[in-house]
């Protein structure tokens, strides 16, 4: 029985943490190509889940042709954002970076409070929702759903950024963006491109995590703060630490939520983020390189 | 120097008189807030915009001050004017201890680790119910009282809060314009450059870090015994995203830049109350706006702003 | 031409400014609601509720000749926004009552403003502590917490039932459901085997309910709004977990089983009477308050009325009920409500004394259960 238990818990804790991976992902590949913290990660997850919903509801799409929809439609809200508020920025010093995108999620959450209202939405489970037995366990199609969307975006992540020429670019970019500049890279250009791939990613993170945990136009605040702790266990890699990292987030919340104290959850995940800052705060598998002053 | 005490007489004039001139029965309950938040901004402020430090997790810092105050006093009915000092002392050093490992982080690591820390210090306010009386919150703290008065009113509240904020600003304005201040601005120019010219950089964030969650914590006790109740709500995450605000749009580095921000902030939302549920848009756009068209804060974009508007007036005159 | 124009126009501000200075002036009537933010599902159909009165008892021409004026705040579920709110509503709107807030934690908070400045109160939330000691200034119209456990038990007590697992949201709503059952557990014969709490955010309670079906308890209690509570029932659905799951009143609404889906059937409840008002016997008392309710609401806002809203109704009506009685000042309605019998709601029918100023008893609650899609009433 001690046996399931665990096995539930760990499972339970990898489909969870493969979603907080997807958004912390989001969160490194712009925080490489501009060394921006977007605070606005957390909304395009949002607003990912909404959109499906309204490509269902309102505009009666099948759930195939819905998706795609939603994903466009946040990338559009993700290229806006960054040309009228990131672009037009005279002095973009961190502080202000941090200040103009947590402005950004707020009116984004805002608008979304009015186009969605305040209500909690569901969309339907992908191909339905019989429990599916792995031992002891049992998880649901849309968890294997989940885990394979997230493991394909991190392959197509992987060839683009070493096996295309934008990718190799916004890589340089990450490296030394004036070095980047010099070479002729459109460092501009890559910075959108950065925006364009996380709202994006987000999105999907938001889509495939709906029909298990439904969706609010106030659902991006706490996936976004998950992800970002994903993304600084992984030490702001945009690549595979960054999964990892995820993933051990989502089982230790899991096990902690199981084994010690449902409460103190959540307080149990930042602790261990605390511990890993202290003791490597260049991420779990990050090498030790001197810091960014 | 002289300039800067007329500034601060004048200041304190405008401060003391001013409920003679808004004397509104609601202004007042806003204008205690507005104190509150002033010296919550202005401890932030001495971390932010002088030491360069940021912390996403100061409203944990003003709930334990709240917290202790609320639970010393009415748990084990100690006086309130013990109970705040022994609030402040403990959080003062509980902030000395974390801060020495937490200071190390920089940038997002920081942010990242003081949101954490603010994260679950809101988690065991929540979770901690026998001691804090859980997400339903600590009610009955008592009022303070000295020399036969009890400071129940807003009338009283004002006073006694913005006295303290007053002594609070005195103070930081000092601190800004001793060693001790250009030691902080060398650390936040840069780290090394200070520490090669004798800056113990390290120490003075670490203490800086405490002084301030110290401030926050007293205007936590002051806060808990004038609203009377407590519970976690006020203290989480958005709070602090809430005081980052206000340093930087009142502008990093200005103590009175603090007030500004803090003053806007608190009476924006009775601005915007009309506008009922759009107040969030509105907020959120100010926000932007602010950033991108005024970076230095109010209290450098509005002189700033008056001296372009009145150059082009007198092009205007010439032409 | 133009001079008749004229003179019409001025015979229209002449007729316009006349009445409005002959009748009296309005009643004004103060609401605090969380409207937007994490409460907000309280919060918003009880102002709609709350305007939707109003605006009708005006049609009807006020009470005894005079309008009531609503003047409604949002606080968010701050309970410092509460706070000046209700200095505000009582300083600057001056009115004579406030009905309001939407969350236990809110009102608390509220309470001793209202104390000091006499004036009477009528929350809208849950929490028993509200009016248990009882509060000269305050009442309520949202039925106790304590009486929703109370019917769960006595369920389970009939069906001999004696070990439960609960699971409750760390919240002021569940906060204060998990201290009832704790408290009332040992009245009813009923051993709690395992405690659980989740966040009002979470989007996954897998590990929580795993842990339970290692408990083997005999009935599984779950105290929180939406959506955690339907993500609950998913998830209990997905471990095969076959224990019978009961939720709290919080979730007695439409929404619930829209989002869980399947996973809603055979979930029982306690409920006020809105949500089987079409199919309670003509004889109930509440029945044609009830109906009228849901009626109107649906008019107005395009969907159902639920419960939430039927406290903001029931706080106008009984204010409406007091000043029908001659009371006009704060302190003669607050005595005029004390004296309320027998008022048919939506929550129940209310009768408050100086002892009890929550004034519902346990016929207030009836246990439904889900049955394809709609509710049962559980015998």
């Amino acid at each position: 029985m001690q046996f399931d238990q665990i096995l539930q818990y760990t499972l339970s804790g990898l489909s969870t943490g493969a979603i907080y991976a997807l958004i912390g992902i989001g969160f490194s590949i712009i925080y490489n190509a501009t060394g921006i913290i977007n605070f606005a990660q957390g909304e395009f997850v949002m607003l990912g889940g909404l959109l499906t919903l309204s490509c269902l509801d309102l505009l009666k799409l099948p759930l195939w042709a819905a998706i795609p929809c939603a994903v466009a439609v946040s990338t559009v809200v993700g290229i806006l954002f960054e040309r009228l508020a990131i672009r037009p920025l005279r002095h973009p010093t961190p502080i202000n970076l941090v200040i103009i995108t947590i402005g950004g999620s707020i009116l984004i959450r805002g608008l979304a409070m009015l186009v969605w209202g305040k209500d909690t939405h569901t969309i339907p489970a992908f191909s339905g929702d019989a429990p599916i037995a792995i031992g002891g366990a049992t998880i649901l199609p849309q968890h294997i759903w989940i885990l394979a969307i997230t493991l394909i975006i991190i392959m197509v992540n992987k060839v683009y950024f070493y096996h295309t020429i934008s990718g190799k670019a916004m890589r340089a970019c990450s490296y030394n963006r004036r070095a980047a500049g010099l070479v002729g890279i459109d460092v501009k250009r890559m910075v959108l491109f950065s925006f364009i791939i996380s709202s994006a990613m987000g999105s999907i993170a938001g889509i495939i995590v709906a029909p298990l945990t439904m969706t609010a136009y106030d659902v991006g605040v706490m996936l976004g703060l998950k992800g970002f702790c994903a993304a600084i266990i992984g030490g702001m890699s945009s690549g595979i630490s960054t999964v990892i990292g995820g993933l051990i987030l989502g089982v230790l919340e899991s096990l902690g939520a199981g084994l010690i104290s449902s409460g103190y959850k959540d307080a149990i995940a930042f602790i261990i983020l605390l511990l890993i800052l202290f003791i490597r705060p260049q991420g779990l598998f990050g090498k030790a390189d001197s810091e960014r002053v | 120097m002289k300039r800067d005490l007329l500034l601060f007489t004048a200041f304190s004039l405008f401060i003391m008189v001013a409920p003679q001139i808004f004397a509104g029965g609601y202004l007042m309950n806003v204008l205690v807030f507005v104190g509150i938040n002033t010296m919550l901004a202005i401890a932030l402020n001495l971390l932010l915009g002088y030491a360069g430090q940021i912390s996403l997790g100061h409203a944990g810092f003003f709930g334990l001050g709240a917290y202790l105050s609320g639970i010393l006093t009415t748990t084990y009915s100690l006086n309130p004017w013990l109970a705040m000092p022994i609030a402040a002392c403990v959080v003062g050093s509980l902030a000395y201890l974390i801060g020495l490992p937490v200071l190390k982080l920089k940038g997002h690591y920081l942010a990242m680790a003081t949101l954490g820390l603010g994260i679950i210090i809101y988690i065991v306010f929540n979770e901690t119910v026998d001691l804090t009386g859980g997400p339903s919150g600590l009610s009955g703290i008592p009022n303070l009282h000295v020399a036969g008065i009890t400071f129940d009113s807003d009338v009283k509240n004002y006073y006694l809060i913005w006295g303290v904020t007053l002594a609070v600003m005195l103070f930081s304005l000092n601190l800004a314009g001793s060693r001790v201040g250009r030691a902080l601005r060398a650390v936040h120019d840069s780290e090394v450059a200070a520490q090669v010219l004798g800056v113990d950089a390290r120490g003075l964030k670490v203490q800086i870090f405490a002084l301030s969650a110290i401030i926050s914590s007293l205007a936590g006790s002051l806060y808990a015994h004038t609203m009377t109740f407590i519970s976690p709500a006020s203290f989480g995450f958005n709070f602090s995203i809430e005081l980052l605000t206000m340093v930087v749009i009142g502008g990093l580095g200005s103590i009175y830049g603090s007030f500004l921000g803090a003053a806007l902030l608190t009476l924006l939302p009775e601005i915007l109350r009309g506008a009922n549920d759009y107040d969030i848009i509105i907020y959120g756009a100010l926000l932007m706006v602010m950033v991108m068209f005024m970076p230095g804060g109010l209290v450098r974009g509005v002189p700033a702003l008056f001296r372009k508007v009145f150059s082009r007036k007198a092009e205007g005159g010439h032409a | 031409m133009k001079v008749k124009v004229l003179s019409y126009v001025a015979a229209i501000i002449t007729i316009l400014f006349s009445t409005s200075v002959f009748a009296a002036a309005p009643i004004k009537i103060g609401a605090l609601f969380a409207v937007t933010g994490p409460a907000a599902f309280l919060g918003e159909p009880e102002r709609n509720s709350a305007k939707m009165v109003i605006d009708e008892i005006n049609k009807a021409g006020g009470v005894k000749g005079r309008k009531l004026e609503l003047v409604a705040y949002d606080t968010t579920g701050d309970a410092t926004k509460a706070v000046q709110l209700a200095t505000k509503l009582i300083k600057d709107d001056k009115v004579v009552a406030i009905i309001g807030p939407s969350t236990t934690g809110e009102t608390m908070a509220v309470i001793p403003v209202a104390e000091k400045e006499q004036i009477p109160l009528i929350s809208c939330s849950a929490g028993s502590k509200i009016t248990d000691p009882v509060k000269k200034w305050v009442f309520k119209t949202a039925q106790n917490d304590a009486l929703a456990v109370g019917k769960i038990y006595e369920y389970l007590q009939k069906t001999k039932q004696t070990t439960v697992s609960i699971l409750t949201v760390s919240d002021g709503f569940g906060a204060s459901g998990r201290e009832q059952l704790k408290s009332q557990a040992a009245r009813y014969g009923i051993t709690i085997v395992s405690d659980d709490t989740y966040g009002p955010k979470d989007t996954d309670m897998t590990a929580q309910l795993t842990k339970i079906r290692g408990s083997h308890s005999q009935a599984i209690i779950c105290w929180g709004t939406n959506p955690g509570p339907a993500v609950v029932a998913k998830n209990a659905r997905q471990l095969g977990i076959k224990t019978p799951l009961f939720m709290s009143h919080g979730v007695s609404s439409k929404k619930f089983i829209e989002l869980a889906g399947e996973a809603a059937e055979g979930v029982r409840l306690p409920s006020g009477k809105v949500l089987v008002c079409d199919v309670l016997p003509n004889s109930e008392s509440q029945k044609k308050s009830l109906m009228l309710f849901v009626k109107d609401y649906q008019k107005h806002y395009k969907s159902e009325g639920d419960h939430f809203g039927g406290h903001a109704w029931d706080a106008v009506m009984l204010l409406k009920n007091a000043i029908e009685h001659g009371a006009d000042t704060p302190a003669a309605i607050r005595d005029q409500l004390e004296k309320t019998k027998n008022f048919c709601g939506i929550g129940g029918t209310f009768t408050y004394s100086p002892q009890d100023h929550a004034g519902l008893g346990k016929d207030a609650f009836v246990l439904v259960e889900i049955k394809n899609k709609d509710w049962v009433i559980v015998k």
